[in-house]
């Protein structure tokens, strides 16, 4: 821990990935040569089911960790592009399923092409204060005007509410997560990384522990239509790992033991209740997953992946920066 | 020459971009024998949205049609339809009264390369395309060998409505269906709109009217 101490923040984050890396091929690994392991026929079949199912997660959490990585070394400008370009193609999933009209060409291009690149660059250059506002305030006005000037009132409340949605979910939720590694806390500069991987971490454990609890209790879901398998005793348990996790994980972070539990709690659960969110709009618009094959878009379901962190990145970003008054 | 493949690799990768261009062969494998693909229309998007869809090696042996009047009317655009889609000329108005409007296509086809047509003649916006025009059972008659493949196209009408000029970016697909051919004695009408019936098909969840 004194030698962690020792190494200056380049080196602590390089050790981040070497551990992360590290971590990553030994499950790989361990996976493969369990893998070969002898197995009766009669269980093959269900064996094989979950092998491919494991194994298209673990391709994803590499990718994840890639990307990650990715962004680190590229530093803010390429951190900024690469979730740009998420923000743009979960957008683009988003408005596909909407049933938008013409009128609303110039309001989605303004969206598309004015207001999404504006956000990222706000991002990139540090502007915070601008950065929280530009959706919320002014991006809120322009698309409707933009959309009113086409002189189209049908369903007119209903077309712009959608768009507002979707960007405000794909755009300004994700455009958080490069903001926290561009994040500056006093005596904690250039470790923005950590508070990325940080939030990463709690929320994939909370996801993780969810999944577990609702497989194994059974208990009865809060809303039935809209989900299945959401129950609160899975969220409690989902929002109490994520704390656990984010307690033990708090020397890399600029926070004490027990306010990193409560931040990790806080993202957690935010994280989660949007999952959910996002199950209810599913539901109305009448499919299973963004990316659903039978579905019309043949999307590849990046939506699906990363909505968690549309939902917990802007709350766990906003609440850092609010407690710790960092970045002002 | 090189600059006009990298326009099209460029066009290619705009139209994935923006569309996804999903390419869904669901009654038959992209191959390289000799086909005509016929689709619905709905903008000066749909051409790129085919080819974008098809594999890369089909691409330079898959020819789409282009208006002589309009598509010549400029050095950009007489460039773009040649040099990069090497596209087939056809005179919307004849110039003699014995000229064959389809005679282009024939040559074409003679030549051994494949062929994007959209039936409809031109772009609709209901919906439900129009009727087909003839052409297209002219030219299964005289090439009985040649592969129809029935096309959808879904969705490209809310990337770029007419009129305007930015697309804006929302997910695309090619549906590529079953190959149909002309029944022994079946007359003009019957087959067109047989061949309408299949391109409707194919649309995504159905045709709902």
């Amino acid at each position: 821990m004194r030698w962690l101490k020792s190494l200056n923040s380049g080196e602590q984050v390089a050790f981040l990935f070497v551990v992360l890396f590290g971590a990553l091929l030994l499950v790989s690994i361990v996976s493969v040569l369990w893998s070969l392991r002898d197995r009766p026929d009669d269980e093959q079949e269900s064996w094989q089911a979950r092998w491919a199912r494991f194994r298209h997660e673990l391709n994803m959490v590499w990718v994840g960790a890639c990307l990650f990585w990715a962004a680190w070394v590229s530093g803010p400008v390429g951190a900024t592009l690469l979730f740009a370009v998420f923000s743009f193609l979960a957008f683009r999933e988003f408005i596909t399923l909407l049933h938008t009209r013409r009128a609303d060409h110039r309001g989605l291009i303004m969206a598309f092409f004015v207001i999404l690149p504006l956000q990222y660059v706000l991002v990139g250059t540090r502007h915070f204060d601008l950065f929280s506002v530009l959706i919320p305030v002014y991006g809120f006005l322009a698309i409707p005007v933009a959309s009113a000037l086409a002189d189209d009132p049908q369903r007119f409340l209903e077309r712009n509410s959608k768009i507002q949605w979707g960007i405000m979910v794909c755009v300004y939720g994700l455009s958080h997560a490069p903001a926290l590694l561009l994040l500056e806390f006093p005596k904690y500069e250039g470790r923005g990384a950590f508070l990325l991987f940080f939030l990463v971490a709690v929320v994939a454990c909370g996801q993780i522990a969810q999944a577990v609890a609702t497989s194994r209790f059974r208990a009865k879901p809060v809303a039935r239509r809209i989900s299945r398998s959401f129950t609160m005793k899975a969220w409690w348990i989902g929002a109490f790992a994520a704390a656990l996790a984010g307690a033990l994980l708090y020397w890399i972070t600029p926070f004490k033991a027990g306010q990193a539990a409560i931040a990790a709690f806080v993202a957690a659960g935010c994280g989660s209740f949007g999952v959910f969110v996002m199950q209810a709009l599913k539901r109305d618009a009448g499919i299973n997953a963004w990316g659903n094959r039978s579905a019309i878009t043949g999307a590849v379901g990046l939506l699906d992946r990363i909505a968690v962190m549309c939902f917990a990145a802007p709350v766990f970003f906003h609440s850092v920066r609010w407690y710790f008054r960092a970045g002002t | 020459m090189v600059l006009a493949e990298i326009t099209g690799l460029f066009l290619s990768w705009l139209a994935r971009l923006i569309t996804g261009a999903q390419g869904h062969w669901k009654g038959c494998p992209p191959t390289s024998e000799q086909r005509i693909y016929f689709a619905n229309h709905q903008s000066h998007f749909d051409w790129v949205l085919i080819w974008a869809s098809l594999p890369g090696e089909l691409r330079a042996r898959t020819r789409p049609i282009a208006a002589r009047d309009y598509w010549t009317s400029s050095p950009l655009k007489t460039w773009l339809t040649s040099a990069v889609f090497n596209a087939v000329y056809v005179s919307r108005t004849r110039a003699t009264p014995d000229e064959d409007p389809l005679e282009p296509l024939v040559d074409t086809l003679q030549g051994g390369d494949s062929l994007v047509i959209f039936p409809e003649g031109t772009r609709s916006h209901k919906g439900a395309p129009q009727a087909f025009k003839a052409g297209l059972y002219h030219l299964s008659e005289q090439f009985p060998d040649v592969q129809l493949i029935p096309t959808w196209i879904d969705n490209v009408q809310r990337v770029m409505p007419k009129g305007e000029v930015v697309p804006v970016p929302i997910l695309c697909t090619v549906t590529f269906g079953a190959p149909i051919r002309i029944e022994p004695g079946e007359d003009k009408r019957a087959f067109l709109e047989r061949a309408r019936a299949a391109v409707m098909a194919l649309r995504p969840g159905g045709w709902k009217e």
